[in-house]
């Protein structure tokens, strides 16, 4: 294929504006030289080396710029780093790869794994003994069907942050809690945003507090799309908890991600279930911040998910050797991680790294909270999950809807459209 | 280099006046006669064809006939047109027909194309794509196999894997399995160096080197030039026959036309292809029952939608207009900029800055002007209809105000002064002489004001997002939902992406549109015959 598009191209190549497309076609294709081929091998060497174009979001792009420097210094591959808006990537690397014009790497969330395995844009990277170099519930996040698929950098969970001057120890349960709450004498007993569509990935380790995980987990640990557990018994005590809360005011639909972190900051409650991100702004507000394991509500643990943050590489890149040298050898390793962790504040994956991270009490917290976590599901019948999942609980929440009888339909359009 | 391709046709081009208009005479002698001009013509299009010659080069180069070929008619007729004698407009006519074909055309005809596809989810790519992911993704390695520091060396063109097995140097290629090999051999062999190998990445990750004669013991590969690692394939792909085997099952997977390997018993290998579906997904759309249900409410809302907000905002406009206009109104300037002002606010801002206000608990609406009472505006099926056609009212009276203010402004006065003296009241002035002139051009605007509201995505989706969702529906569609951001959650929201189906209800909101905006039109063709 290669071979026909260059010599068609060197046939025509008798004009300078000819002589130009050919740069420019091979500088973008950057394919491999075909040794026989006596005017491939007439480029200068360095151009041989390729460059590879890598996809980040803006938070992440200065590290990177270091480290790519760094890899082109070492290896002579130019690393482009191309900055795109975080929540469109998934998107465009769905849409992009199957034209040939994506990049050879993205940085994504190990929750599009399944997604894009399905619609076949990643491949395989074999990390080999290096996987013992990441957390294990990293290693899990990037796996998909027997396979890892791409370098995890960072893990993020859910924490309960908790203002010192207003209640002075962490609640052992959300009862607790809310006892706590209620006599710091604020405007809220605790915050958590819901929102009008609900907010299942904030609820949910109340949710897994009542032995209601979302799949059932095979023997190796991944989650089993044919084994819903959401509908189960504990799901049932949930729903009719979610509907309890939602009476008694603990829970408002009304609260949304904004509201939860204003009124928090303004001291009008003393805890606030979140993640990382708000935590600059509690600081910043001068709260006296403590960040404690989520209580249980049900009785059993509480697990919030674990999302993961992580490097794929495109299943149609030319460079595939040049990836795995930038990701194995230097995103993966500690030095890099760590200057990650120190722009994006999420404790890296990298066990030395996160090691080193803990020297800072937040990541410290988080990153024991999200040790009993447990990954995001990265199957795509998760989407068919998110899809009605907020709906009913808000619908609970507000008391439109009758819990039990609400969770088993949305336990049932689950089912439905998984099977579709 | 591409000008002296362009100048010998131009060059002889001598001063023209036949049969053209004495403004095109002047116009074309003055062109014909300017020296300047000629060269500015000559370089611009010079600058075209430098520009369509690389894009068509790059085209070429990567097998896009279909562009090659509309970049190369697009770029003779530009020459074409501009270097002849004459053809006035057609000078004018081009680039507007040029980019009306490109933005307006293609885009229909691209979305026309998609309706008949099953494009989407696990269908975004080719087969060709489709056998590639499958066998990339279906190398497992061997359980507890251990990573092999590996050398690759090239003879004379082909590439081979040195390892060490107990202590033996062996080595192999694609098509020769593992094998000892001596030094004096080895000898014949180039090291590749880390820059060889990213100067031959794609020959040395697909270097597949058998552990032996075994197929069943897998083969080694190499993802970084330094490490192999023993990899079986748990599917084969049979190129003749087309069909994709299960190596540990022994499943057959064939092509029967689905756009996906599929077995005997219809479990389908993911990812699969895009292919013609002919017409499926419009069929689908009318047929699938939790669509069907989903699609007839939110047909009903849309046509709802549109119809109130042109009336709302149009009424309350006129009535603005009217007032302000009344010469013995005081302050008229300052309220006319007042009234404009939301115009100036971009929609999608608009909603979310409303979608806070009507906040349940928290909103100024309900703390401030109904004294906290839990009004359920946005969350509630009617009132959040209600908020949204309220929300659209805001946004939408400004533009209606300011085109009736143009509209009132441009009647004479005489006529209302005239119906006056025949001993019309102001009532029936305005209804038998102001309304119907006013109509006349503003109806028109009516019409695309429909147009817009009936695919008026921003203040749907930035207030509500659609919601409150419709009770048993079983699909993400809610109450406040119209066709438009309906098909944007069909495509872009929720698990199965399904560009298809959302090109096809494109399709058939193209065609609901149209048909109104023609039966309007011709409607209002009769008010013009009043005057």
């Amino acid at each position: 294929m290669m071979v026909n598009k260059r010599s068609l191209l060197l046939g025509g190549a008798v004009t300078a504006i000819a002589a130009l497309s050919l740069t420019a076609c091979g500088g973008s294709n950057s394919s491999t030289p075909q040794p026989s081929e006596t005017a491939a091998q007439s480029s200068p060497a360095a151009a041989e080396a390729g460059s590879l174009t890598v996809w980040v979001d803006a938070n992440r792009e200065p590290v990177l710029k270091d480290a790519a420097a760094d890899f082109q210094a070492k290896s002579g591959v130019k690393v482009d780093l191309v900055i795109k808006d975080f929540s469109k990537i998934q998107e465009d690397f769905l849409k992009q790869v199957p034209t040939g014009k994506g990049p050879d790497i993205t940085i994504g969330a190990h929750d599009w794994l399944g997604n894009l395995v399905n619609n076949g844009v990643v491949q395989p990277v074999e990390l080999g003994d290096k996987s013992a170099d990441f957390q294990d519930v990293a290693m899990d996040a990037m796996s998909y069907e027997g396979n890892t698929y791409g370098v995890p950098y960072a893990t993020e969970n859910l924490a309960l942050l908790r203002n010192k001057d207003l209640a002075d120890k962490a609640p052992a349960t959300f009862d607790e809690m809310i006892a706590e709450g209620e006599k710091a004498g604020t405007e809220f007993p605790f915050l958590v945003q819901v929102s009008e569509l609900g907010d299942p990935f904030h609820a949910y380790p109340f949710q897994t507090s009542f032995d209601a995980p979302v799949f059932g987990t095979d023997e190796n640990g991944a989650y089993d799309a044919s084994d819903l557990q959401i509908g189960n018994e504990g799901g049932l005590e949930f729903a009719q908890w979610l509907a309890d809360q939602g009476e008694a005011g603990t829970l408002k639909t009304s609260v949304d991600a904004d509201i939860a972190k204003e009124k928090f900051i303004s001291g009008d409650s003393p805890f606030l279930l979140t993640g990382p991100w708000n935590v600059e702004a509690a600081e910043d507000a001068k709260i006296d911040l403590a960040i404690d394991p989520i209580p249980s509500a049900g009785g059993d643990e509480a697990q919030p998910f674990v999302a993961v943050q992580g490097f794929f590489v495109s299943s149609k890149t030319e460079n595939l050797l040049a990836a795995t040298e930038f990701l194995t050898n230097y995103i993966g390793t500690a030095e890099v991680q760590t200057k990650l962790y120190e722009v994006g504040n999420r404790p890296p994956a990298n066990k030395e790294a996160f090691e080193a991270a803990k020297s800072d009490e937040t990541i410290a917290a988080f990153g024991a909270v999200g040790e009993d976590g447990v990954p995001m599901p990265n199957i795509p019948e998760m989407a068919a999950v998110w899809e009605f999942w907020g709906v009913a609980e808000a619908e609970i929440i507000s008391g439109k809807a009758e819990p039990a009888k609400r969770w088993k339909q949305m336990t049932a359009d689950i089912e439905k459209s998984i099977s579709k | 280099m591409s000008l002296t391709h362009q100048k010998p046709p131009h060059s002889s081009e001598p001063e023209q006046a036949d049969a053209l208009s004495p403004a095109a005479k002047r116009l074309s002698t003055a062109a014909s006669t300017s020296t300047g001009l000629i060269l500015a013509k000559i370089a611009m299009i010079g600058i075209v064809d430098a520009t369509a010659i690389f894009a068509l080069f790059t085209a070429i180069g990567r097998e896009a006939w279909a562009i090659a070929a509309v970049v190369a008619v697009i770029t003779a007729a530009i020459n074409v047109v501009y270097f002849k004698r004459g053809w006035l407009p057609a000078k004018y006519l081009l680039p507007g027909t040029i980019f009306l074909l490109i933005f307006q055309v293609f885009v229909i005809g691209y979305t026309g194309y998609i309706a008949f596809t099953n494009y989407g989810s696990g269908h975004n790519s080719d087969k060709d794509d489709a056998v590639m992911a499958l066998l990339q993704s279906n190398q497992s390695r061997v359980p507890d196999s251990p990573g092999l520091p590996v050398t690759v060396l090239d003879d004379g063109g082909e590439l081979s894997l040195l390892v060490e097995r107990d202590g033996v140097q062996m080595a192999g290629t694609t098509e020769q399995p593992l094998e000892p090999i001596t030094a004096d051999e080895l000898a014949g062999y180039t090291q590749l160096s880390f820059a060889d190998l990213l100067g031959r990445q794609q020959e040395v990750t697909s270097l597949a080197v058998p552990m032996s004669d075994d197929p069943a013991q897998g083969s080694l590969r190499t993802s970084d030039g330094r490490t192999a690692y023993q990899y079986t394939s748990n599917l084969v792909y049979d190129e003749a026959a087309g069909t994709m085997t299960d190596s540990t099952t022994s499943v057959v997977y064939s092509d029967t036309g689905v756009g996906a390997f599929t077995a005997p018993d219809g479990t389908q290998l993911m990812p699969g292809w895009s292919i013609n579906v002919g017409f499926d997904n419009f069929a689908k759309a009318f047929t699938d029952s939790s669509i069907r249900t989903a699609l007839g409410s939110v047909t009903a809302w849309t046509f709802a939608f549109a119809l109130l907000s042109v009336a709302t905002t149009f009424f309350l406009g006129l009535f603005l207009a009217l007032v302000f206009n009344d010469l013995r109104m005081k302050g008229r300037k300052i309220y006319r900029v007042i009234s404009i002002l939301p115009y100036a606010f971009p929609a999608f801002l608009g909603g979310l800055v409303w979608a806070g206000m009507l906040n349940k608990d928290f909103g100024f609406v309900n703390q401030v002007l109904f004294g906290g009472a839990p009004i359920p505006w946005l969350t509630d099926p009617w009132l959040a209809k209600f908020s949204v056609l309220w929300v659209n009212l805001w946004l939408g009276f400004p533009y209606m105000f300011l085109v009736c203010t143009g509209a009132l402004q441009s009647i004479p006065d005489e006529l209302a002064e005239a119906a006056k003296i025949d001993g019309a009241k102001p009532f029936q002035v305005f209804r038998l002489i102001k309304l119907p002139l006013l109509l006349v051009s503003v109806a028109p605007l009516l019409i695309s004001s429909f147009a817009f509201n009936f695919n008026n995505f921003n203040v749907i989706y930035m207030l509500t997002e659609g919601g409150p969702r419709l009770e048993g529906a079983g699909l993400n569609v809610g109450s406040t939902d119209i066709l438009i951001s309906m098909v944007y959650k069909v495509a872009f929201v929720g698990s199965q992406r399904d560009y298809g189906l959302a090109s096809a209800f494109s399709i058939i909101i193209f065609v609901l549109v149209s048909v109104i905006a023609v039966i309007s039109f011709k409607q209002t063709k009769a008010l013009e015959e009043l005057n």
